[in-house]
Order: C-alpha cells, then sequence, then structure tokens
C-alpha cells in the first residue's frame, strides 16, 4: 500500500500540481469576484424599498436553495446548450472560450459565492448598532461616507468567521469542477484512479492537499480577523494597565 | 405541459429517491452527531482527539471526494475483507446509493457533531449539577435531562445541516444512483434538451428546500412554546 502511494506521488506529481494550482486559481478569482458581486446585492437586500430587496432576495434564495452541482449543469449544458444554438456561434472567434468548460465553472462558482456572502453580509449590515449610525447622521455623514466609514468597517469585523466559512465552502466547491471535465484537484485524483485503480491513495492524496489549503487559509484569515478587530484590543487591556503580577 | 418528452414520471422517481437518500441520512447523521458531540465533550482525552480529529478532516475535504473515496475505496475494502474470511476470490459491489449514504452520513455527522456539542453546552451547569444531586447517573441524566433540551437549542443548526444535506444529495448522481440530477443528466442527453431537464431539476430542489425551511419553522416554534418569549 506504502509503495502505491509512492508510486502514484511519483508518476502523476504533475497532474496533481497542476491540479493544486487551477483548484487555487478557481478559488481565488471566485472569491474575489463573488465578493466584489457580493456588496451590492447585501446593500439592495437592505434597501427599505420591497421593490429593491425582491431582486437580490429572489437571487439568493434560488442560489443557496438549489445544489450547485445542478447550477454547474445548467450553465454548462442548459446555457451552453442555447448559446451553440445561435446561427454561426461555431464559427465566430469567442466559440473558442464558449465553449470551455472553465469560464462556465467560474461564473457558477462567483453567483454561487456572491449569494452565499451578500446573505451573511445582510446579516453584517442589519446587525450595526443603530445608535454608531444616528451618531454618524448627526455629525452631516452622507448615507455613501457612512456605509464607507461606519458600516461597511462594522460589518467585516462582524462577518469575519462566516466569511471564512463561506471561504473553504468555495474551495470545496471547486472540486465539482470535474463533473465538467475540469483537471483540478478533485479532477486529477479521478484520473489517477482511471489509470491506476488505486482510489485510496490518488484520493487520499488529494484530500490532504485540500486539508493543507484548508489550514493555511484558516491560519491566514485569524490573522486577518486580529487586524479587523484592532479596535476591540484596547478593551481587555487598557494602556498602562498593570500587568497581574505573577503569583 | 409536465410531459418533459414523456419523462415527467422519471423526474418524479428521482425525486421520490432524493427524498429517501435525504431521510435515510438523517438518523445517522443524527446518531452520528451525537457520538461525536458526546466524543468531545468527554472526560477521556483520547475521545476527545477522535472527536476533534474527525470534524477536523471532514471539514477540510470537499463532500465530493469523501463520496468518490467511499465508493470506489469501500468496494476495495469490503472484497478484501470478505477474502479475507471466505479465504477466496469474491466480486461485491455495493449499491451505489448506500455508499452515497454512509458518505453523506460521515460527511453530515462531522458538522452535526458540531451542532450538538453546542447545543450541549447551552444547557445549564445548574440542571446538570442538580441531577447529580438527585442522585442520577451519567447516561440518567443525558436521557432525563439534556438531551429533550437538546433538541429545541440544536434545531437552528439542524434546520441548516438539512438544506445542506438535501442539496448535497446531488452529489451521489455522480456514482450512478438514480436521483434527480441523474435523471436530469439522462433525460437532458436523450432528449438533447439540458436546459429544460435541469430547469426542471433546481425546480424540484428549490421546492424540496423550501419545505424543508417551512417543516423546520414549525419545529423551531413548537420546540419554543414552553419558553417564554422575551
Amino acid at each position: 500500500m506504502f509503495e502505491d502511494l509512492l508510486y502514484v506521488l511519483g508518476k502523476y506529481d504533475t497532474w496533481l500540481w497542476r491540479g493544486f494550482l487551477l483548484t487555487v486559481e478557481l478559488l481565488v478569482i471566485s472569491v474575489t469576484l463573488g465578493t466584489l458581486l457580493a456588496i451590492p446585492l447585501a446593500v439592495a437586500r437592505v434597501s427599505k424599498k420591497v421593490w429593491i430587496q425582491a431582486v437580490p432576495f429572489s437571487f439568493i434564495y434560488v442560489f443557496r436553495g438549489t445544489p450547485l452541482i445542478g447550477q454547474l449543469f445548467m450553465m454548462y449544458y442548459g446555457v451552453g446548450q442555447l448559446v451553440s444554438n445561435i446561427d454561426g456561434i461555431q464559427d465566430h472567434w469567442s466559440w473558442v472560450y464558449l465553449r470551455n468548460p472553465y469560464w462556465y465553472c467560474l461564473l457558477t462558482f462567483v453567483l454561487n459565492t456572491a449569494a452565499y456572502v451578500a446573505e451573511i453580509m445582510r446579516g453584517g449590515i442589519q446587525n450595526v448598532p443603530s445608535g454608531e449610525l444616528e451618531a454618524a447622521r448627526a455629525c452631516g455623514m452622507s448615507p455613501w461616507t457612512i456605509y464607507r466609514r461606519i458600516i461597511f468597517p462594522r460589518m467585516w469585523q462582524m462577518i469575519w468567521p462566516a466569511y471564512t466559512n463561506d471561504v473553504i465552502f468555495t474551495l470545496k466547491a471547486t472540486s465539482l469542477a470535474s463533473t465538467v471535465t475540469m483537471m483540478e484537484l478533485t479532477g486529477a485524483a479521478r484520473k489517477i484512479v482511471a489509470r491506476t485503480a488505486l482510489p485510496y491513495e490518488a484520493f487520499i492524496s488529494a484530500g490532504v492537499i485540500y486539508l493543507i489549503i484548508v489550514y493555511t487559509l484558516t491560519f491566514g484569515f485569524k490573522g486577518i480577523e486580529r487586524y479587523l478587530r484592532r479596535n476591540e484590543r484596547r478593551k481587555d487591556k487598557p494602556p498602562g494597565a498593570a500587568k497581574p503580577a505573577s503569583a | 405541459m409536465f410531459d418533459l418528452y414523456g419523462r415527467g414520471w422519471q423526474m418524479l422517481e428521482g425525486g421520490l429517491v432524493t427524498v429517501q437518500l435525504c431521510l435515510t441520512v438523517l438518523p445517522f447523521m443524527i446518531i452520528i452527531g451525537l457520538l461525536g458531540a458526546s466524543a468531545k465533550l468527554s472526560r477521556f482525552r483520547t475521545l476527545r482527539i477522535i472527536g476533534e480529529s474527525y470534524t477536523v478532516l471532514i471539514r477540510g475535504i470537499p463532500e465530493l471526494l469523501v463520496i468518490l473515496l467511499i465508493y470506489f475505496g469501500g468496494t476495495i475494502a469490503i472484497q478484501n475483507l470478505a477474502e479475507l474470511i471466505s479465504g477466496e476470490e469474491t466480486r461485491v459491489d455495493i449499491p451505489a446509493f448506500w455508499s452515497g449514504v454512509a458518505a453523506l452520513a460521515l460527511v453530515q455527522g462531522a458538522f452535526a457533531s458540531e451542532v450538538f456539542r453546542a447545543a450541549m453546552q447551552s444547557i445549564p451547569l445548574g440542571q446538570i449539577e442538580a441531577a447529580t444531586a438527585c442522585g442520577m447517573t451519567p447516561s440518567q441524566i443525558f436521557i432525563r435531562i439534556k438531551l429533550p433540551q437538546l433538541w429545541r437549542f440544536a434545531l437552528p443548526g439542524l434546520n441548516n445541516l438539512f438544506q445542506v444535506l438535501i442539496k448535497d444529495t446531488a452529489l451521489i448522481s455522480v456514482v450512478g444512483v438514480e436521483e434527480i440530477m441523474r435523471k436530469a443528466a439522462i433525460g437532458a442527453g436523450t432528449e438533447k434538451a439540458p436546459f429544460t431537464f435541469y430547469l426542471v431539476a433546481m425546480l424540484m430542489f428549490l421546492a424540496f428546500t423550501t419545505v424543508s425551511l417551512i417543516v423546520f419553522n414549525h419545529l423551531e416554534k413548537r420546540a419554543a412554546r414552553g419558553i417564554a418569549r422575551a
């Protein structure tokens, strides 16, 4: 069993390495674009006007209520088919991109991440203490300034742990790209299994790489959380407070 | 209208399999969750380490990978075991349905153990002390004091987990279980109408998650009926 593991790692290391790079690439792009898209969605979601609220509400409802693999198939096979039915599209220069599963995966992951992140951002925005908003308004800040100076910094502080979970969720979601022939980490492992019929060695190697990514992410995000909450440190340790004398 | 090239019934059958999957996983998920939570809060260090490493491992690995590992790896493991027992070459096939149930129970059980642990810690310590003072054994305390109250604290978390579970059953289509996604893929392939079939599949999932949300919200209200509202 151990020789098999070394065999897999030795012979297919480039597949796993490329898979790892593609996984990280999908993760970084999905999370970045998804978060950017989530901000206007969340702001619209907390609007007092029902018809503004309705759009992000239904978007979030549909994307959170259906499985990601279904969304991906819907995009890749469903929308892909509609696109390929357009007259003459297959001779168009954009066809190279339009039949590449990579873009459908990215689009699906970005929209999905946006829906989940928008929902946690909504919670964060609604939990900003109303006294702070009143104070900001009393200082004469415009709504945009209030968002920039008060609401967003407060929101990030509050949602950071949930946001970390969502990033890990997106990492795990990228494994679904393997179902539409992408060779990211899970796809690479599946191909190795198809070649060598060694499921334990291949899948466990991929699993260990996922774990390494997850714990690197968790560690990094913990550090950022400490930075975001730097204003709270003063509370536990007031400046000049004497250290408790060692007994 | 719900004819779908004559495949409407197929989709409904797929829906039935999805419901079966969810309801089969649910009890296993709860049992594994309770065991995991008890292990994490155990007095014994070994049990605590086992409980913690179980959730730590599962949390970091994609569900799809776990499903594939159990489907492909499980067959080999059981085959080897059968050969060891019978002493001759045997051919074993685990039904994809059950390997899927095992994988989902393992994954959801890890998340459930976190939910139950938080719920157990929400039970006021005074009640446990009172029960101990009354001379109850730990198992009596668990059954009489902890378990009845656990549900109220755990329901919001379980609500969330069940939503995730419904959506995760779609992943089992990858190993060929004929639930909604698989039926939709078959229909999409043979009738050359992927958009229609996947749209129907998505609407079915949306209906399931919505029903589950309504049921759990009702249960949450019911579980809180004895509690004074603040």
